[in-house]
């Protein structure tokens, strides 16, 4: 299906999200949009799928104009979306997914939709069993069901928002085979993504967007200092890797192991020193935010020791943990991290010692207010938490934390945030290193690993990597790595 | 084997079709994603209103309808004000409890004592004079049959029906069911409803049949709801345990009526409240496997126990609707 | 604009008790009555006299220690609805220790503290229960504190058939009397007692304080607004809930005290009054301000005290006082949620 985008604008409060966009995707194409976060891509795509309506603009199907008003509407026009977080029922089994939706009689003929389902993900050679649970899936088999939910229901246009965020190397592959398959069938595919490498092995052209504007269209081959040059203006450096030489141990882990029902880590020996940067690579759900939070005293670990300068702290409770200078910054900021309906001074607060039983309010709003100067974070004491921006969010849980701290553990540290923010932030940490902080950090974005690690450690499957020296590992290296490939070469390295 | 115990135990079916209605009402309010706590004063005001109405009318019909009707529009109060208003469901629905109850005995009382219609028993021909089974099931009147029946459909329309599942769908996410096409909210209006005037059968079926007539203060209708919400969370937001936790719950309070003579030294009202400390004890196994403590203990465990231990409470644990007391919003 | 929102805060308040008047007329008008009869005879029996007032008083002071515990249990978001049992364990270990100590040589003005002391301790205990399940036990607060609120009456009617039950012949009455130098000190001529409303006030102040400038009362704010990331924060969250359980245990416990030692002077079967629940509506319409829950509270007591005319006077049943009462409590929610629809910016800045 041909796909033509005119003139599309639109507006959340000021902020011009889509500022006149206007794209033409043939049929059988693969499209890619690039662009940063918050450049304006998921917006369109919002739009092109029915969950916002456009300000002023027309959506032209195979010459004709129509008016999506409804997600549900958009895949009566042929349009399907896999969001980056597939939309579906976790609790419930893989076939009542793949029904739910579905139009038929009021009994759903369990018999034929079953076959229907086998025989239909044949096609693209997937493999899941209909009367398994979807918790029980990988993210990568997740998006797979959509695929064949969204095929079947008849979708001939498909959106994928950032669909390589979290599954592995392998199903990446899978999924890049599966996207060529469609594109040959006539199927009109937009992979929205702001990784180059992926657009890069897969799309056909890629359209750049930045700060809600479409700033170019690339046909390949395509020259990837130009596609950065598109998405950020001009080229930015990131600061060079500050490397320091590191002399007294801060941590030690001895012989870690870590169970919950789905995962077990065995064995884990790291030693950590005083101002290093240990960043953890993996996929979601490969034990890295298992160990962060074993480090962190949330989670007992079922043997082994933490030891932290000198003093065993396996077995102690989360609050000993912190007493003795361990910070944990977790990754959903709304959930674990900030309170919303308290206010950033009341955040201060809670966060200093307790002196005395009563609070000194003047002196926590001149806290607050010094500590929002020092951090540049865009709001007034006043200000409850969730009336703030993501990246100021963050710039709040730092300093939220106490001075001086043995270690900080950081479940993605930048994810969702604008490269200012990003580098304000590592900034920050950096700062905090040298005062002799310690800081052991997962991401899904292994470039931010390999910048600012001084060493990797990997993770797949529960499976731990020795600490790998972040100067002499690619990013290609680290992806097979996450993906679990090349596991016998490190594990015979570390023997020796 | 004796007779009398199985027409006795054919007792505990009748005095149990009230809570089933309650209980199934609310299985389906709260798979929708809404929760609906008025259920208490709902009942006691149902119960009058219905009495009052099928006193009044002399139709037994009117009496139910009434009930029925009274049922949907509390409940869409509730939904009204959580839906659309973003209220605590939980403050609304208590004082909607309050209200209701105060209601019923306020309008009620000139009614109090007054001799009324009552559901007649309705023995199936030729099935009733079947040993055991006969006393048992087919003895009964209408409403217990309907009472067996509605757990059927509930179950059936809760699993297996495209409707039912997009149900689940929408108490557990609603975005994804919102891209399927549901309309989130007027379907939790729909079932909040749905499941309101079920709630709201269960008072005439107290006051024109289990415990005929309306008696105010000491109809001893108050608390039932309660127990009704919590058997609902026991049920684990599945009609077929539900309803054997309403079995359970009715069979422990006969027993309790039927140990008395032996146990004279316990007054009755004593007895009568044996069931809630074995709910409290059973809420307590269904939920143990969802505090931290324990999943904390079972980390530390040794291996074959730890496994074991697992797998039982993972068997017993049950685990809410995830989007249950969340208002929708489509973006 | 700021005005403007003021404006529509109020309006949509008076509206609301306009409404919950309304509603409530209509309500006398199906039931046969007149409602400005039934208004008149509220208010006349409620502070038409001395008397009255003093009665209003009388129940003011339980309502208020009840609401005042369960502020401090809203804080930390907890519905403790077992805050009936909770009065009626009060109540249970002052009537015991007043049983125990009525033989004692000790000065009169010394078992009633006792009285009084245990009463708390006995809230406190009922309460702790419910929060143990809660904390450690995953059960919902909503259903172990109802269930506990059933054992606990079966316990009132057990003891006062049972083991405590009066020579002769044990009723729904109560236990015998105590003697009159148990009571706690009365106005001369009225019913109210001067130490009791200190203890009110007392309380009331103390939860002020507490959830206003105290380091505690925002750890259980903050561990009432989001319990996850309150521990992440440092905050031993169960603790801190499970203090917020025994605080509200301890002022329900002292209301459930004060029925017996100020009051009824005996064990009853109904022994909370069904303040609890009452008072479970007052912290709901007072969106955690203390000082406005004493008004709140005097005017929910005043009808309480107006409808027990009603019956003799009108032929009227006193539940009318609830229907009032919760009907203004659930308009006041819905305006409030009409409120914040309105004031929503409609074109949303967010995002």
């Amino acid at each position: 299906m041909n796909v033509e985008l005119k003139h599309i604008h639109k507006h959340f409060g000021p902020v011009h999200a889509n500022d006149d966009i206007s794209l033409t995707i043939p049929a059988g194409t693969i499209q890619g949009i690039l662009g940063e976060n918050g450049a304006g891509k998921s917006t369109l795509m919002k739009v092109l799928s029915g969950f916002n309506q456009a300000d002023s603009g027309e959506i032209i199907l195979d010459g004709k104009s129509i008016k999506i008003t409804r997600p549900a509407d958009a895949i009566t026009f042929g349009i399907g979306m896999l969001h980056q977080d597939p939309l579906d029922f976790p609790p419930m089994k893989v076939i009542d997914n793949f029904i739910i939706g579905q139009p038929g009689g009021f009994f759903p003929n369990y018999k034929n939709v079953r076959a229907q389902f086998i025989e239909f993900q044949k096609q693209y050679g997937f493999n899941i069993d209909p009367d398994s649970y979807v918790d029980k899936l990988t993210v990568g088999e997740r998006q797979q069901l959509e695929i064949i939910r969204l095929t079947f229901l008849g979708a001939r246009v498909l959106i994928l928002d950032e669909p390589t965020t979290g599954i592995s190397a392998l199903q990446k592959e899978k999924l890049f085979e599966t996207l060529r398959i469609l594109a040959k069938e006539g199927k009109t595919i937009i992979f929205v993504s702001h990784k180059l490498e992926d657009v890069n092995n897969l799309c056909h052209r890629v359209a750049v967007l930045r700060h809600g504007k479409m700033v170019g269209q690339v046909a390949p081959p395509f020259v990837m200092d130009d596609l950065v040059t598109l998405m950020f203006g001009e080229p930015i450096t990131l600061g060079d890797r500050i490397s320091s030489e590191y002399c007294d141990e801060c941590l030690v882990i001895d012989r870690l192991c870590i169970e919950d029902a789905r995962l077990v880590i065995k064995n884990v020996n790291l030693v950590i020193k005083r101002g290093e940067v240990i960043g953890l690579a993996g996929m979601e759900g490969s034990g890295q935010r298992h160990f962060l939070r074993t480090l962190s005293g949330l989670i007992r670990p079922v043997s082994g020791k933490i030891i932290l300068n000198g003093k065993n702290l396996t077995g102690k409770t989360y609050q000993t943990f912190l007493k003795n200078g361990i910070s944990y910054v977790p990754a959903s900021r709304l959930e674990e991290g900030l309170i919303s309906g308290l206010t950033l001074t009341e955040h201060f607060s809670l966060s200093e010692d307790q002196q005395g039983f009563f609070i000194n309010q003047a002196h926590t709003t001149e806290v607050a207010a010094s500590r929002i100067k020092e951090y540049s974070i865009k709001g007034i004491p006043e200000n409850r938490v969730e009336m703030l921006s993501g990246g100021n969010q963050q710039r709040a849980l730092l300093a939220l934390l106490k001075t001086p701290l043995a270690l900080i553990l950081m479940e993605h540290p930048t994810r969702g945030l604008d490269i200012e923010s990003t580098i304000y932030i590592w900034s920050k940490l950096k700062d905090r290193c040298q005062q002799g902080t310690s800081i052991i950090f997962m991401s899904a974005d292994l470039d931010e690993v390999l910048r600012y690690s001084d060493k990797v450690v990997v993770f797949f499957n529960g499976r731990v990597s020795h600490p790998l020296d972040a100067k002499e590992t690619s990013v290609d290296e680290l992806g097979l790595l996450i993906g679990g490939k090349g596991w016998e070469t490190i594990e015979e390295e570390s023997k020796k | 084997m004796d007779s009398t115990i199985w027409v006795s135990l054919g007792g505990i079916l009748a005095a149990a079709s009230p809570i089933i209605f309650a209980v199934m009402g609310e299985t389906l309010t709260e798979r929708a994603g809404i929760i609906n706590l008025s259920v208490n004063g709902l009942i006691l005001l149902t119960a009058m209103s219905g009495f009052v109405v099928a006193y009044e009318t002399n139709s037994l019909i009117l009496g139910f309808l009434a009930g029925a009707g009274i049922g949907a529009l509390v409940a869409l109060i509730v939904a009204f004000s959580s839906i659309s208003l973003k209220q605590s469901q939980v403050a609304v629905g208590f004082v909607l409890a309050m209200l209701c109850r105060d209601l019923a005995y306020f309008l009620g009382n000139p009614y109090v004592g007054e001799q009324g219609i009552r559901v007649p028993s309705m023995p199936i021909p030729g099935l009733a004079d079947i040993q055991i089974l006969g006393p048992l099931f087919f003895r009964q009147d209408l409403q217990v049959y309907s009472s067996i029946i509605l757990i059927v459909i509930a179950y059936i329309w809760v699993f297996k029906t495209r409707p039912g599942l997009m149900m689940q769908g929408i108490g557990e996410r609603p975005a994804a069911a919102f891209v399927r096409g549901a309309n989130v909210n007027r379907m939790r209006y729909i079932y909040t409803a749905i499941g309101g005037a079920l709630v709201g059968m269960a008072g005439p079926m107290y006051s024109l049949n289990v415990k005929a007539g309306w008696m105010g203060p000491i109809s001893g209708l108050d608390g039932i709801g309660w127990i009704a919400l919590a058997i609902t969370i026991f049920g684990a937001w599945n009609p077929l345990r539900g309803a054997f936790g309403v079995y359970l719950f009715v069979l422990l309070q006969w027993l309790s009526l039927v140990l008395q003579p032996v146990l004279t030294a316990i007054p009755s009202q004593v007895l009568q409240v044996a069931p809630f400390p074995l709910m409290i004890l059973t809420l307590l196994l269904v939920n143990m496997g969802n505090a931290d403590w324990v999943e904390r203990t079972l980390a530390a465990m040794p291996e074959p126990l730890r496994r074991i231990m697992a797998r039982i409470l993972r068997a017993m644990r049950t685990q809410q609707p995830a989007s249950l007391g969340v208002p929708f919003e489509n973006e | 604009m700021k005005l403007r929102n003021l404006t529509i805060s109020w309006g949509l308040m008076v509206s609301a008790v306009v409404i919950a008047l309304l509603f409530t007329s209509l309500v006398l008008v199906l039931a046969g009555a007149q409602p400005f009869r039934a208004y008149w005879d509220i208010l006349v029996g409620s502070i038409g006299s001395i008397t009255k007032i003093s009665d209003v008083i009388r129940s003011w002071v339980p309502l208020v220690l009840v609401t005042s515990g369960l502020l401090i249990a809203f804080t930390a978001g907890l519905w403790n609805i077992g805050i009936e049992g909770q009065i009626a364990l009060g109540a249970i270990f002052t009537t015991w220790a007043l049983r125990s100590l009525e033989t004692s040589t000790l000065p009169a003005g010394l078992i009633i503290m006792l009285a009084i002391l245990a009463g708390a301790v006995g809230g406190a205990l009922w309460a702790s229960l419910v929060g143990l399940l809660r904390i450690y036990g995953g059960v919902n607060e909503i259903f172990g504190g109802l269930g506990m609120n059933f054992i606990a009456t079966a316990l009132t009617i057990f003891l006062i058939f049972g083991p405590w039950k009066r020579p002769g012949v044990a009723s729904m009455s109560g236990t015998e009397l105590f003697d009159r130098s148990l009571w706690l000190p009365q106005v001369p001529g009225y019913s109210i007692s001067v130490w009791s409303i200190g203890l009110a006030l007392a309380g009331l102040v103390l939860v002020f304080f507490l959830l206003r400038g105290t380091y505690f009362g925002l750890k259980l704010k903050a561990v009432g607004k989001n319990n996850k990331a309150a521990f992440v924060m440092g905050i031993p969250t169960s603790r801190y809930m499970l203090y917020a359980f025994l605080m509200c245990g301890v002022f329900a416990g002292l209301a459930g005290s004060i029925q017996v030692v100020g009051l009824y002077h005996r064990l009853i079967p109904s022994i909370s009054s069904g303040y609890g629940f009452l008072g479970l509506l007052v912290a709901m319409l007072v969106n955690f301000q203390p000082i406005l829950s004493a008004f709140v509270a005097f005017f929910f007591a005043a009808l309480n005290i107006g409808a027990i005319q009603l019956p003799i006077n009108l032929r009227l049943d006193s539940n009318l006082s609830g229907v009032l009462q919760g009907a203004l409590v659930l308009f006041v929610l819905l305006m409030s949620g009409v409120r914040q629809k309105l004031m929503h910016n409609p074109k949303g800045g967010e995002r």
